[in-house]
């Protein structure tokens, strides 16, 4: 479903993606983990059109992302780092403008829209404006809205940061049980190791822009002669703390290089 | 066509759910009506001028079109920061077309403060000269609309702070609308006031919306009014088109 070959984001001098290859299959869920700066939302934006690569090949689902992007935009959905509902709208209207940017015929959509508001237990609140919802509420909006067009890959980019326990559980149930339901690819990141554990099929780790490790979660544990993830982690990834910047100010350096 | 409507959906279900923005915006416009054109307008006629109101009001029926239009861009840069933006640039939809509903949303925002104020001036006494004046008072509104929602747009894609884009809009905004000839005609003024009328688009809008409905003669003409707004308006759409297609998130 994911093909990555070679794929490189260069930033002046700097490599925040260098050389990275690995595969997803269709219905699999596959948890990219790394430490901060490792490169994993520059990964994300590329694989979802937002960002060129500087050399190397992404497909999804057989369609190459640079040549053809609409084709690509309509076959995933996505949850960002940071919250993108629209706070001055209600919950509602989130789902439905949503639904009309990807053409979704009017009966159908407010179907799915009732079915999804309902699952992520927002249907009562449909009608609220979203500057009143909770953080975790928020979420829930925005992963069900990311469900909406029903996609064939999702991607995650550390979606449970800073929710609840309870939250977290209610949100992994849902997308666990949507992959089962709906065969829906699931590409995610997150620094919660046990949730990663819980729930991907195949792991990824990323770090200095390089893929260190692939494999199943028993397979990484076997590699590394650990009984956690954690453990496995940090014995792939080291102890070490890591202060790279994050891309967009890679953006900025290389705009303030470009003026000298 | 399906995206310009759903992003000028999105800004009417907005502007329905915060009209305290759109009421806030034309507490200055309403100031200036009752302070110079019911305190000042006493002056105007005694010096021979006929009624003041009568050449005020269509300057001030643009007054929120600019200032709407240009503040346009703050919703984008808003959404920019708060990822709305970047949801609908992973939407299967050209960017072209977001730039255009986006435009048309600010640009029927800043038509409807227009509309508020025409009413207030009316209240006031403000008659335009007919059915005829006002259809074509409505075209002025609606290049001005155009011109200003679509330059606010450009500066927004150009540009990452937002502090620094509401000053930069205050700055250029204020001269603007000062200098327009809205208060006074520009006939009389001196020279270097006149010339500079020459390089100030609003100084159009005033102009053509004056003439039109019928405040008093124009200063240019009225094709130069329209020709001047629709040209600047080509160009800041085609501008803001290059700028919006390169932003990145």
């Amino acid at each position: 479903m994911i093909r990555v070959e070679h794929l490189v984001k260069q930033y002046g001098d700097v490599k925040a993606v260098s050389d990275i290859s690995f595969t997803v299959a269709e219905a699999e869920i596959f948890a990219f983990l790394g430490p901060n700066g490792a490169g994993k939302t520059t990964t994300i934006k590329m694989l979802t059109t937002l960002l060129r690569p500087t050399a190397g090949r992404v497909e999804v689902d057989g369609l190459d992302v640079t040549a053809h992007p609409d084709e690509v935009r309509r076959r995933f959905g996505i949850v960002f780092q940071d919250s993108s509902t629209d706070d001055e709208l209600s919950a509602y209207d989130n789902m439905d403008l949503h639904g009309r940017l990807y053409r979704m015929p009017r009966g159908p959509r407010a179907k799915r829209i009732e079915f999804l508001l309902n699952l992520f237990e927002l249907w009562d609140r449909r009608r609220d404006s979203v500057k009143q919802f909770s953080g975790g509420m928020k979420r829930r909006l925005e992963i069900a809205r990311s469900f909406l067009h029903t996609p064939k890959i999702l991607f995650l980019d550390e979606p449970t940061l800073g929710l609840d326990p309870q939250t977290r559980n209610l949100l992994w149930s849902h997308v666990q049980k949507l992959n089962d339901m709906e065969r829906i690819t699931v590409f995610l990141t997150t620094h919660y190791m046990e949730e990663a554990e819980r729930v991907a099929h195949r792991i990824g780790i990323i770090d200095h822009g390089r893929i260190v490790a692939q494999g199943t979660v028993s397979e990484l544990k076997a590699r590394t002669g650990t009984d956690s993830l954690e453990r496995a982690f940090l014995a792939l990834t080291g102890t070490t703390i890591r202060e790279e910047a994050p891309a967009p100010q890679l953006g900025r350096i290389r705009r303030w290089r470009r003026r000298q | 066509m399906n995206t310009v409507y759903v992003l000028w959906l999105r800004q009417m279900k907005r502007i329905s759910r915060s009209r305290f923005r759109l009421a806030a915006s034309l507490s200055q416009p309403l100031l200036f009506l009752v302070a110079f054109g019911l305190g000042f307008g006493q002056i105007f006629q005694r010096a021979g001028q006929g009624s003041y109101i009568q050449f005020f009001a269509p300057g001030l029926i643009v007054m929120p079109i600019m200032f709407l239009g240009l503040f346009s861009g703050a919703d984008m840069m808003w959404d920019r920061r708060f990822g709305f933006l970047k949801m609908t640039l992973v939407a299967p939809v050209s960017r072209l077309a977001l730039l255009m509903g986006r435009t048309a949303g600010g640009a029927t925002v800043s038509i409807l403060g227009g509309l508020l104020l025409a009413l207030a001036t009316a209240i006031v006494g403000f008659r335009p000269a007919g059915l005829a004046a006002s259809a074509l008072g409505l075209a002025f509104m609606l290049l001005t609309a155009c011109l200003f929602t679509a330059w606010g747009m450009a500066l927004a894609s150009a540009m990452e702070d937002f502090q620094a884009y509401q000053l930069f809009i205050n700055y250029m905004a204020m001269p603007m609308f000062y200098l327009s000839g809205a208060f006074f005609p520009l006939n009389f003024v001196p020279k270097p006031l006149r010339i500079l009328a020459l390089f100030n688009p609003f100084a159009y809008a005033v102009d053509g919306m004056r003439a039109s409905l019928g405040g008093a003669a124009a200063h240019f003409s009225i094709t130069t009014d329209l020709g001047v707004l629709a040209g600047l308006s080509a160009l800041f759409i085609l501008l803001g088109a290059r700028l919006f297609a390169r932003i990145q998130v």
